[in-house]
């Protein structure tokens, strides 16, 4: 591994009142993988997603993106950098239309609107939604939705794209269209972090794994090497035990 | 490739009705240009120069409070810095009205931005409450502000009429075309902003602030530029409305009745679109006036009631607005 | 009187807190108590503080029939829920008003000879007015059965759920309608009372309603929505800052200071002192 990664960790930690809930997160991402983000529940995976995403800063530690160090950067200044993000459950601006969503988001490298336009029908129609660009973002069911923040997402043209649970909870043709989108858009040179539980879709969709659990990387690895990893099956099953 | 052919018939439709929407307002106002010739009573015109008056307010509100969704009920306070600066400007330094209105625009604008700048970390109704606390702590100094002619208001000299002092005595037609072309200026502005990156920054704050801010819009400094926009209008329209009745005072031009005033064309007529503030302020004024002067009279307070019956009605039945009522005209079907 | 600003907002609060709901009309309810006083004193002859329940029992129902017959329908509301709140209710006010402007005419009117009228307490020297020192006696005991009512009964328990989870409370077998047409009623009849004190030492008249309310307004956001204790605190702070501004400016200012405290809190603590938004 001789390139330098995209994006890289070094020492995060970020303590919510007194409650530690990243430590000491040392990872690297580089460009064109596919990573998958996962853990228990509690794990800490959505705060380091939200510290890399920038929606509130780190108590220690520094996050590196492209060679820069942006562990300062605010949320909107981090999107012109290159990193874009979906939400968990899928934030649309429900007073405007799905092509005019998409629009805020290609308004990012196309400041004029005709050009905005343009791009964000491209991108509406590369994620499969150019029969719904005329509708209210409110009107689309709960998949779609889920598409409409990843093409919201894709429109700023990041280099890393973060994708917060977005095979949850869908049925097996919506999870393999799903999978596929992400392919597709790594193919077109995005770099994908992904936070997820459903491991049966991601372990084969994913390059590597990196395995939190209770605020600290636990292991990183190829998928089939984390699917035998004894720490982590001890993690699941652990905490499965308890609930039970 | 298909693709492509559909992205561009796509915008060629859009850019069509676009242009559409423009050729119709031109009509409109072209249209009404011509009202003069046949209006010549007096009362009338005032129903008439006061509807676009509140048209043009109640567009310049809607930038802040429709498309960006800061909702202000204090906006009495640039409307009546705007007709104090004009007027103090004019009585006091002789400074003709067209360099006040604007002056006193780029006063309210800067006067926006600072109170912005305190006021836009609040959420909801702290902030509007906040606005309203604001416009009235304007009110009460201008009451006792003894330069500003205190409670008794300034009362601007008479002279002949021109249009360099925007003074006519007579015939009110000028006061009729300059509102009209205030009108028509906020609208286009409107225009402008509905298809520019601002306005989509807008709304995207408006309807979800965190996701836009992941879409790379900076909250802040858009607010801050939706409130100047707004405010600089709204003071022009005050300055304006200085020189109509040349005569102002504290009550007349910074009470909360007048914010609310600016507020109820748009939410009537349709909320943060482009067609709404007028709509609404073609129903609303006339029917104020009308139900004033032909009921109220007699101080039994049926108009009020008649009044306050409307709005709650309309804003019951139809949160969209009355604009919703025509179907052709709603956002969505543009794409 | 700071005590009976805090009577005043706490109605305000409560509806407000329960259901996001901001009611434009809420001065125009104290007018409708001042006058409901005013007419009950008139045609009964009775005592202004004998009538002071029946007052709140009015003013309770007129509070639940006013979010059933209107303020029910503006949260249906699917866009611009705060809009329509806002300006729905501003039409019942101006409603209300030219109804009472109809039916009593424009005039001030005030309460002939009450009981109280007039007596003052000697506190070693210091001249206490005795009807404001009823309002601060009812606003206490007002708060005091608010808070009983709001920790101890299941009423309150119900109000609290429905205001967090409106959709969850139908699971557990709440009717949300029912809990808000209720809390509308306590609300109106917690501003009944503030009315039905005032009506005996203020005068009546259709506009009362706007000069109050602003000031409940105010009240409310900086003790924070939805917090009980905290329209307590603020009216009380508000009524000794009021006090103290007149001291220092001259009267027609008197209300600067009061903004000016909201403004300062406000910035600093965006929720209100109390606020649970």
């Amino acid at each position: 591994m001789t390139e330098a990664a995209l994006l890289t960790c070094h020492d995060v930690t970020r303590v919510f009142d007194g409650l530690v809930a990243n430590k000491d997160i040392s990872i690297e991402i580089h460009q064109g993988e596919i990573v998958g983000l996962i853990g228990p529940n509690g794990a800490g995976k959505s705060t380091l997603f939200n510290l890399i995403a920038g929606s509130f800063p780190v108590t220690s530690g520094c996050i590196m993106f492209g060679g820069r160090d942006i562990t300062g950067l605010p949320a909107a200044a981090r999107c012109h950098a290159g990193i874009a993000r979906t939400f968990q459950v899928p934030r649309s601006f429900d007073s405007m239309s799905v092509l005019e969503n998409v629009i805020v988001g290609a308004l990012v490298h196309y400041p004029r609107s005709r050009a905005a336009r343009v791009k964000a029908l491209e991108v509406l129609d590369y994620a499969g939604l150019s029969g719904r660009t005329a509708h209210p973002a409110g009107d689309l069911t709960p998949p779609e939705r889920r598409r409409l923040e990843i093409a919201r997402a894709i429109a700023t043209e990041p280099r890393l794209l973060l994708l917060d649970e977005v095979l949850t909870g869908l049925t097996p043709s919506e999870s393999r269209e799903g999978v596929d989108l992400v392919r597709r858009i790594r193919e077109s040179g995005i770099t994908v972090v992904m936070v997820e539980h459903v491991m049966e879709v991601v372990m084969p969709l994913v390059d590597r794994a990196i395995v939190l659990n209770l605020g600290e990387v636990l292991a990183e690895g190829s998928p089939a090497e984390i699917v035998r990893d004894p720490a982590v099956i001890g993690a699941y099953l652990g905490t499965r035990n308890h609930a039970a | 490739m298909d693709a492509s052919v559909s992205v561009s018939g796509a915008i060629a439709a859009f850019r069509r009705d676009r242009w559409r929407e423009m050729a119709l307002a031109g009509l409109l106002v072209a249209a009404a240009a011509t009202i003069p010739l046949f209006v010549h009573d007096v009362y009338t015109m005032n129903v008439l120069i006061l509807t676009l008056l509140y048209a043009a307010l109640s567009q310049s509100w809607n930038i802040l409070s429709g498309y960006c969704g800061q909702i202000s009920l204090g906006h009495a306070l640039y409307f009546g810095l705007g007709a104090y600066t004009t007027s103090i400007l004019y009585v006091h330094f002789g400074v003709l009205p067209w360099f006040g209105l604007a002056i006193g625009g780029a006063l309210a604008a800067l006067v926006a931005l600072a109170l912005g700048a305190m006021c836009f970390r609040l959420a909801g109704h702290y902030f509007t409450i906040a606005t309203i606390v604001i416009a009235e702590i304007g009110l009460t100094l201008i009451h006792n502000w003894d330069y500003a002619g205190a409670a008794m208001g300034i009362q601007w000299p008479f002279g002949p009429d021109s249009w360099a002092s925007l003074q006519f005595a007579r015939d009110k037609t000028p006061y009729f075309h300059f509102v009209l072309g205030l009108f028509a200026v906020t609208w286009l502005v409107t225009w402008v902003i509905e298809e520019s990156r601002w306005g989509y920054w807008w709304r995207a704050v408006k309807d979800n602030a965190p996701a836009a801010e992941s879409l790379g819009v900076t909250i802040f400094s858009s607010k801050m530029m939706a409130a100047a926009i707004s405010a600089f209008f709204t003071a022009v329209g005050g300055g304006f409305y200085a020189a109509f009745l040349s005569y102002i005072d504290p009550d007349s031009v910074m009470s909360f009745r007048l914010s609310l005033l600016m507020a109820l064309p748009a939410v009537i007529g349709g909320i943060g679109t482009l067609w709404g503030p007028v709509i609404g302020a073609a129903v609303l004024i006339p029917i104020t006036e009308l139900t004033r002067s032909f009921i109220g009279g007699t101080g039994a307070g049926t108009d009020l009631i008649v009044y306050g019956g409307l709005i709650m009605v309309i804003a019951l039945a139809r949160p969209e607005g009355l604009l919703s009522l025509l179907p052709s005209r709603s956002r969505e079907s543009r794409t | 009187m700071g005590l009976i600003y805090a009577l005043i907002a706490v109605g305000l609060s409560l509806i407000f807190g329960l259901m996001d709901v901001v009611n434009f009309a809420h001065g125009e309810f104290l007018m409708v108590a001042m006058y409901a006083m005013f007419g009950l004193v008139v045609v009964t002859g009775f005592d202004p503080i004998l009538l002071t329940p029946v007052v709140a029992a009015a003013m309770f129902m007129f509070g639940a029939f006013a979010y059933v017959g209107v303020v029910r329908f503006a949260m249906r509301a699917q866009s611009n829920k705060g809009m329509v709140q806002i300006f729905a209710t501003f039409g019942l006010a101006v409603l209300l008003q030219g109804v009472a402007q109809t039916l009593f005419s424009p005039d001030f009117r005030n309460l002939p000879g009450a009981w109280l009228t007039g007596k003052t307490l000697d506190l070693h020297g210091i001249f206490l007015p005795w009807p404001q020192l009823y309002g601060c006696l009812v606003s206490i005991l007002a708060f005091l059965g608010l808070w009983l009512l709001m920790t101890r009964t299941d009423f309150g328990k119900a109000l609290e759920a429905t205001r967090e989870d409106r959709g969850a409370v139908a699971l557990v077998g709440i009717d949300a309608n029912k809990v808000f047409m209720l809390g509308w009623g306590l609300g109106a009849a917690l501003t009944g009372l503030a009315g039905a004190v005032l009506a005996v030492f203020y005068y009546i008249h259709p506009q009362v309603g706007a000069s109050f309310a602003l000031i409940a307004y105010v009240t409310v956001a900086l003790g924070g929505f939805g917090s009980v204790f905290g329209a307590l605190a603020a009216g009380i702070i508000v009524g000794l800052v009021e006090a103290a501004t007149t001291l220092i400016l001259p009267p027609s200012l008197k209300s600067i200071g009061i903004y000016a405290l909201y403004l300062v809190v406000v910035l600093v603590r965006p929720s209100g002192l109390f606020g649970k938004a």
